[in-house]
């Protein structure tokens, strides 16, 4: 009943097929089922904030334009939007809550399972909060890093500390626009306050608060997330992977992890590579544990253990209509309620780990930290006992998968450019001010089937990487690059202008690169730190030749993304708007008069070659007034400016 | 000369009010809560259908010589008298569905419990009590509208004439 998926991977392309024949229904069936959906939704037009309404306003002039409160189409969109940033703040920032008690867990249990793996970073994040470090015990250092990422959250006074290593000017713009993040739930709850009926009606005041929790996101509670996590899980490093749904093997025991912490996953990734597993895997007939991940758990276990990527957000259900998945554990966001329908059409055992996520009439074993390797043991446990119940005739993989290399971080990526034993960042702000390379962009985000899946993350990235844009991605976005071997070091032979194929050539990196799950974003923020400090290419962000999108968003956790960019002083393009074009004013606020604020402005695109030639008119607008010299090779965009 | 529902799909916002309304309209409570409480399931008599990115809704034109009542072997569905809505008694329907095959617009709907059909009334009671049947009176847009044939087309003239006199003004 649904279409064919002309531009996706082979893989889903092939399971999409199957499911149509075999009457399993997708997320792409019920998208088509929604159809046509509402438009005030979609304009951000209605409002249900309170029991007076709810309200509609007209977009055509002749229905109403005020809700019964007064309120008109301005101040409901922007509350809509606010409290969509609201909740993806909350989702990110509750992830780095996680991490962070896990860390102080293993500062004060002496028997946790989990260890201290990265002392540098640790003592590095104890620099930031002005812990003394010298002399004193790890886990004495642990657990007042621990304490005090903590207090981010719920501080009454000050600011969100961690968010003072932005560049200097830009925390001076930030303290003078009145959006510097006091502490993470704060400006949460804030959003929630302002929100209510008869608080703010000033769309741009809301949207003001909008961007300071978004900060909160991604200069605090993310980041958080993502420095705490390469404390006690490490470092990621390069390293080579396969992508797609050709790597579920049908000889093993198969397990997908999916969801965004990594406080369980990276435990089963451990355990399931022990002799002990496998030999039990082996007593019921497989060869072993083959365990891959679905979304930003996929990206967590990918970066640190190569752990195969089974697929991304839309592969979820295809994965399970393999009819080799013996378990799929999960833990929080993305998580669709239709997988536990898949699983029941399959002997695939569906798990729910979290507290925080149950699905009705899906078992639940609860994770609990101080317990972790036991209990990932049960659940690998429980996946090998349910091998019997596999039914081989439905068995059908794809042979589809995809090298890649992944394992970039903020410390490790742009360092390789200057060698091992000279790391910098010289060499890449260099090659911008040469004009070897035009920028680069971050391309990010989710997968829609409002759109064509994979159409425009593949094409934006590959029309960029042709313009000599260097690209770093993460979350599902990651996935589908991977999975279209955009991440292999040879796809800058084939896609790349010449300027960035030369810097790809020298020092063997992929012109595509993967920095981690959505979390992990945050790592893009430092990085562009990182490039202001090393100094020839202005004093704050929103100077830097630099773009970002999210050509196929999907959650409330790219809304907050896309808001910390832009408050950072990044162009960001998205495909579809976000849900707020009810309101003119609104709209001109953030593609326009928002970038005298904070130096960054949303754009939206549907065409993501348009989409790429915007962001490549907006990095050599950056080029031009930071009077760098003409790009070095031929462009097949010509410059505008 | 009687009113029709016309609609404008370029107002539409598919927001669905107009079948949500047409279904508590013609349920046996008319209380939306007690509906969904109890499970009953009147039912929809007009259609917003997605044609590409368009919102289209579909519903009985009760035209002048409906090819559901020529198709109907009991008279069930029936006219009571020139210009008022082609109705259906379902105490004479014996479920042959011939209607719902005859219908040129496919908005004479078989009955969520399969015995029977639905088809617009045009909220006859409504219309006795002086009110607009129940989606047009939803549409938080005027996408639908009830009103008078001529009066329709009079304000569609009317367009046509301002876009005469201001491209001449142009010129």
């Amino acid at each position: 009943m649904a279409k064919e998926l002309k531009h996706a991977d082979k893989a889903t392309q092939e399971m999409f097929k199957r499911a149509q024949q075999e009457n399993l229904e997708t997320v792409w069936d019920r998208y088509e089922e929604q159809q046509p959906q509402c438009g005030f939704g979609t304009l951000g037009l209605c409002c249900r904030h309170c029991s007076m309404g709810p309200c509609r306003i007209d977009p055509f002039g002749d229905g109403p334009q005020y809700g019964v409160c007064g309120a008109d189409a301005d101040t409901i969109a922007a509350r809509g939007i606010a409290r969509m940033i609201a909740a993806g703040a909350a989702a990110h920032s509750d992830h780095g809550r996680d991490v962070a008690h896990t860390l102080l867990m293993v500062a004060r249990d002496p028997n946790s399972d989990y260890s201290i793996k990265n002392e540098g970073k640790l003592k590095a994040i104890a620099a930031i909060y002005g812990i003394e470090t010298s002399g004193k015990d790890i886990k004495k250092i642990a657990e007042e890093v621990a304490l005090a990422s903590l207090e981010e959250f719920g501080r009454q006074e000050g600011e969100v500390k961690i968010a003072t290593t932005a560049p200097a000017e830009r925390v001076k713009l930030w303290r003078e626009q009145e959006i510097m993040p006091r502490a993470v739930d704060r400006e949460i709850v804030e959003i929630m306050h302002r929100t209510h009926m008869g608080v703010d009606t000033d769309y741009k005041n809301i949207i003001r608060q909008g961007m300071r929790s978004a900060i909160a996101d991604g200069w605090g509670g993310s980041m958080i997330a993502t420095e705490l996590s390469d404390i006690l899980f490490g470092l990621p490093n390069p390293l080579k992977a396969k992508a797609n749904l050709g790597v579920i093997d049908p000889d093993y025991v198969n397990v997908i992890v999916h969801g965004h912490e990594p406080t369980l996953s990276d435990i089963i990734a451990v355990v399931s590579m022990k002799d002990e597993m496998k030999k039990k895997a082996e007593k019921v007939g497989a060869k072993g544990i083959n365990l891959g991940g679905i979304c930003c758990t996929a990206n967590e276990i990918l970066m640190r253990h190569g752990i195969p990527l089974t697929g991304s957000f839309l592969q979820q259900e295809l994965a399970i209509f393999t009819g080799a998945i013996e378990m799929m554990v999960v833990d929080v966001q993305c998580l669709m309620p239709g997988l536990d329908q898949a699983a029941e059409s399959f002997h695939t055992k569906l798990v729910t780990t979290s507290p925080k996520a149950k699905m009705p009439g899906v078992e639940h074993v609860e994770f609990h930290e101080d317990k972790a390797v036991e209990i990932a043991t049960n659940i690998l446990d429980m996946a090998i006992e349910n091998f019997k119940n596999r039914d081989n005739s439905r068995v059908y993989i794809p042979d589809e998968s995809e090298q890649l290399v992944a394992g970039f971080t903020t410390e490790s990526v742009f360092q390789f450019l200057g060698g091992k034993y000279r790391s910098s960042y010289r060499p890449l702000n260099d090659a911008i001010i040469a004009g070897r390379l035009r920028g680069a962009a971050g391309v990010i985000g989710c997968s829609n089937p409002n759109v064509e899946y994979e159409e425009s993350t593949i094409s934006m990235v590959k029309e960029l990487i042709k313009n000599d844009v260097l690209i770093v991605t993460t979350g599902c976005n990651a996935s589908s690059c991977a999975k279209h071997g955009l991440m292999k070091p040879d796809a800058a032979f084939k896609f790349a202008g010449q300027g960035l194929q030369e810097i790809c050539r020298a020092v063997g990196l992929p012109p595509v690169l993967h920095l981690g799950s959505c979390v992990d974003n945050s790592r893009i923020l430092l990085t562009l730190r990182n490039i202001v400090s090393e100094g020839g290419l202005g004093d704050d962000i929103s100077s830097l030749p630099v773009a970002g999108a999210a050509p196929e968003w999907m959650s409330e956790k790219a809304v907050s993304i896309g808001f910390y960019f832009v408050a950072s002083g990044v162009y960001t393009m998205i495909g579809h708007p976000l849900p707020m074009m009810g309101s003119k004013n609104l709209d001109r606020y953030l593609t326009e008069e928002i970038e005298q604020e904070v130096g960054g402005k949303w754009a939206w695109e549907i065409d993501p070659i348009k989409a790429a030639h915007k962001m490549i008119q907006h990095i050599d607008l950056k080029r031009k007034e930071l009077k760098l010299k003409p790009m070095m090779y031929e462009q097949v965009l010509q410059p505008a400016v | 000369m009687a009113k029709v529902i016309e609609v404008d799909i370029g107002k539409c916002m598919a927001c669905k009010a107009c079948e949500l309304a047409c279904a508590v309209e013609h349920s046996s409570s008319r209380d939306m809560h007690k509906i969904v409480k109890e499970g009953e399931r009147p039912g929809y008599r007009i259609n917003v259908e997605a044609y590409g990115r368009n919102a289209v809704p579909i519903n009985c034109k009760h035209c002048e010589e409906p090819a559901c009542v020529a198709a109907c072997p009991t008279g069930a569905v029936h006219r009571d008298k020139a210009g008022e809505p082609v109705i259906v008694d379902q105490e004479r329907c014996i479920g042959c569905h011939m209607c719902v095959m005859a219908c040129p617009f496919g908005v004479i709907i078989v009955s969520t419990d399969g015995k029977g059909v639905l088809k617009c009334d045009m909220c006859i009671e409504r219309l006795e009590r002086g009110e607009e049947p129940a989606c047009v009176n939803a549409c938080p847009t005027g996408s639908l509208k009830f009103m008078d044939e001529e009066d329709a087309n009079r304000a569609k003239r009317m367009k046509v004439a301002e876009q005469m006199v201001s491209a001449k003004e142009q010129q």
